[in-house]
């Protein structure tokens, strides 16, 4: 079943081109990574495909239909997205941060119900936040707030997932933990994943499919040993990449410089 | 364990409640206090003639007297409270304040030039209407760009606060220049409604209605207002079409800020003390600080008046001032005590 499929996309920034013709779709139970240098156009696709932003041309659709079509509360039920960076202004704490991706199930209602209560400590226990349930948002640290976001995209219960850097600001733990988690939901509920990472290992070993950008215009997609090649890699990312094999794992390390 | 369902239904319940409780007690305190004290015993006798329509004891009239501006007061005091609220929750910026975009600079321009111009009282309050109408139409049309969801990153609103800063700085400047060729005899009136002043305010039903309209629409919004605190732009992938929220949050709150000052003058400090004030007791919640904050924002100013009128009586303060007096420093202290 196709969860998310783009016709003919084009981005651009300023008078620049960032991606062009992009005919791309993501099926339920995928898990893609983008992968790019910066400002290839790598988080304006992603805001564009969770209609936070505008495309030059083309269109996007999430389940067949296109995103204009979509009542803003019905789509929030389909697809979570979770921003690169956030700026906490109010002294909300984490579970009311949780509670208020519940958002879309509520219609008119004015309270949550304890349902939405049990659904966002389950997500907090998933992201191993849940003991801090009760402290202000802005006493957290970096990796402590984004696993926060996370388990607030988790209860937001949608089959597709928009995640900006999701391994931002973790420490390698979490981050394994995290991408894991990712995996699992494609695998076991599957839900379709789109995610900007930079890290080529932990994105291969838990993506089924890449989509590389140069920025220029051009783009490559396909299943995750097709595109994360060393070669196509390197000339995508600007720098020659090494892959070795290790356990049955790729590994890629940037080539050291000669000069 | 965290708070389950009913008591946190409860907890709003009786945070809303002990607040309208309060409120009652300061607008009796209000009506008690004066050169004439009224004797606690004499209230239920009092507030009966009232309700008869009948005020016939001394007691009586003094609590119809004083009432009547209390309840300006206190319809002024909610309306400013609740305006700083929304613009706080539009800007993202608990530091935000009717005050800092220029919509009550621009009535006092309309207003001033009325009084420049000898016009009568009414005339006074249509042009402080027109004036903060005006600033806001001229906000929205420069800004309107931030209006709209989406597009804007992270902070993007900020080019209607700056806008907000500039216009206020314009009307400021209109302000003094229209103060300094003022003739002698008009300046004090003057000085007094640029300090905010509820002597001689009228009491009015339209304030009523603005106030009790946008408090239906903060309710209503209150859940997307966290939202939108919490996420910004990214409200929208969680159902809330930020674009019309903000546009409605813009609107209501300049609506507000008209209707308190046209009655009594650019009182400042409410709008933002109160909901800071509310938020640092109860929370960041909408739901629970739309109500706490339009109940506290009403007995505020109705305390800030009877102190106007008693501290130096029979002399009369200008409310304005004993606001600024109360709200600067308890605003520091709780800011220094939030930074700890």
């Amino acid at each position: 079943m196709t969860m998310i499929s783009t016709r003919d996309l084009l981005l651009t920034a300023g008078k620049r081109t960032l991606v062009q013709g992009l005919d791309w779709s993501a099926q339920a139970g995928e898990c893609w990574s983008i992968i790019g240098r910066n400002g290839a156009g790598k988080s304006t696709l992603l805001r564009t495909l969770a209609g936070l932003q505008d495309a030059a041309g083309g269109a996007v659709a999430i389940g067949g239909r296109p995103l204009k079509d979509w009542p803003l509360e019905e789509l929030a039920r389909q697809r979570a997205f979770l921003a690169q960076s956030r700026h906490d202004a109010f002294a909300y704490t984490v579970i009311e941060s949780v509670l208020s991706a519940r958002h879309p199930y509520h219609a008119k209602r004015y309270w949550e119900g304890s349902d939405d209560h049990a659904i966002a400590l389950q997500s907090l226990a998933a992201m191993e936040v849940d003991d801090l349930a009760a402290r202000d948002v802005r006493t957290l640290s970096g990796g402590e707030r984004q696993r926060v976001a996370i388990a607030a995209l988790l209860a937001q219960q949608t089959p597709l997932l928009l995640l900006d850097e999701p391994a931002n600001a973790l420490d390698l733990a979490h981050q394994v933990s995290v991408m894991g988690l990712l995996a699992r939901l494609c695998r076991e509920q599957h839900k379709t994943v789109v995610m900007i990472g930079h890290d080529l290992n932990l994105a291969h070993r838990i993506s089924t499919h890449a989509l590389l950008l140069m920025g220029d215009g051009r783009w490559q997609a396909g299943a995750i040993d097709d595109t994360m090649q060393p070669a196509l890699l390197g000339d995508y990312l600007g720098h020659p990449i090494d892959m070795i094999e290790h356990d049955g794992r790729r590994i890629f390390i940037p080539k050291e410089d000669s000069a | 364990m965290h708070a389950s369902i009913p008591s946190h239904r409860r907890r709003a319940v009786i945070i809303v409640g002990a607040m309208l409780a309060f409120a009652v007690v300061i607008l009796l305190f209000a009506g008690m206090t004066g050169s004439i004290a009224v004797p606690l015993a004499d209230i239920p006798d009092a507030l009966r003639q009232l309700a008869a329509g009948r005020p016939d004891s001394l007691s009586a009239s003094l609590i119809e007297l004083r009432a009547g501006r209390a309840l300006v007061a206190f319809v002024t005091g909610g309306a400013l409270a609740l305006a700083g609220l929304m613009m706080q929750a539009l800007l993202r910026n608990p530091l935000a304040d009717p005050y800092v975009l220029g919509v009550s600079a621009g009535a006092a321009v309309g207003a001033l030039l009325a009084m420049l111009l000898m016009a009568s009282a009414l005339m006074v309050d249509a042009a402080a209407l027109l004036g903060a109408v005006g600033v806001a139409l001229l906000l929205y049309l420069l800004a309107r760009r931030d209006m709209r969801g989406g597009q804007a990153a992270e902070g993007g609103v900020s080019l209607l606060l700056l806008t907000g800063v500039i216009v206020s700085a314009l009307c400021t400047s209109l302000i003094t220049l229209m103060l300094s060729i003022a003739p002698e005899g008009r300046l004090r009136s003057m000085v007094f409604w640029l300090i905010g002043d509820l002597a001689g305010a009228p009491l009015r039903l339209v304030p009523w209605l603005v106030l009790l309209g946008a408090l239906l629409f903060a309710m209503k919004s209150a859940r997307a207002m966290n939202v939108v605190a919490l996420h910004a732009e990214a409200a929208v992938t969680l159902g809330v079409r930020v674009g019309a929220l903000r546009k409605g949050l813009f609107f209501a709150s300049a609506l507000l800020t008209a209707s308190a000052v046209t009655s009594a003058g650019a009182i400042g400090f409410v709008g933002l003390i109160v909901p800071h004030a509310c938020r640092f007791a109860f929370g960041p919640d909408h739901r629970v600080l739309v109500p706490a904050t339009v109940l506290a924002g009403g007995a505020f100013l109705v305390l800030c008046d009877t102190l106007a009128r008693t501290i130096i009586a029979p002399q009369q303060l200008p409310v304005g001032a004993i606001t600024a007096m109360i709200g600067a420093p308890v605003f520091l202290y709780q800011l220094h005590r939030l930074r700890k």
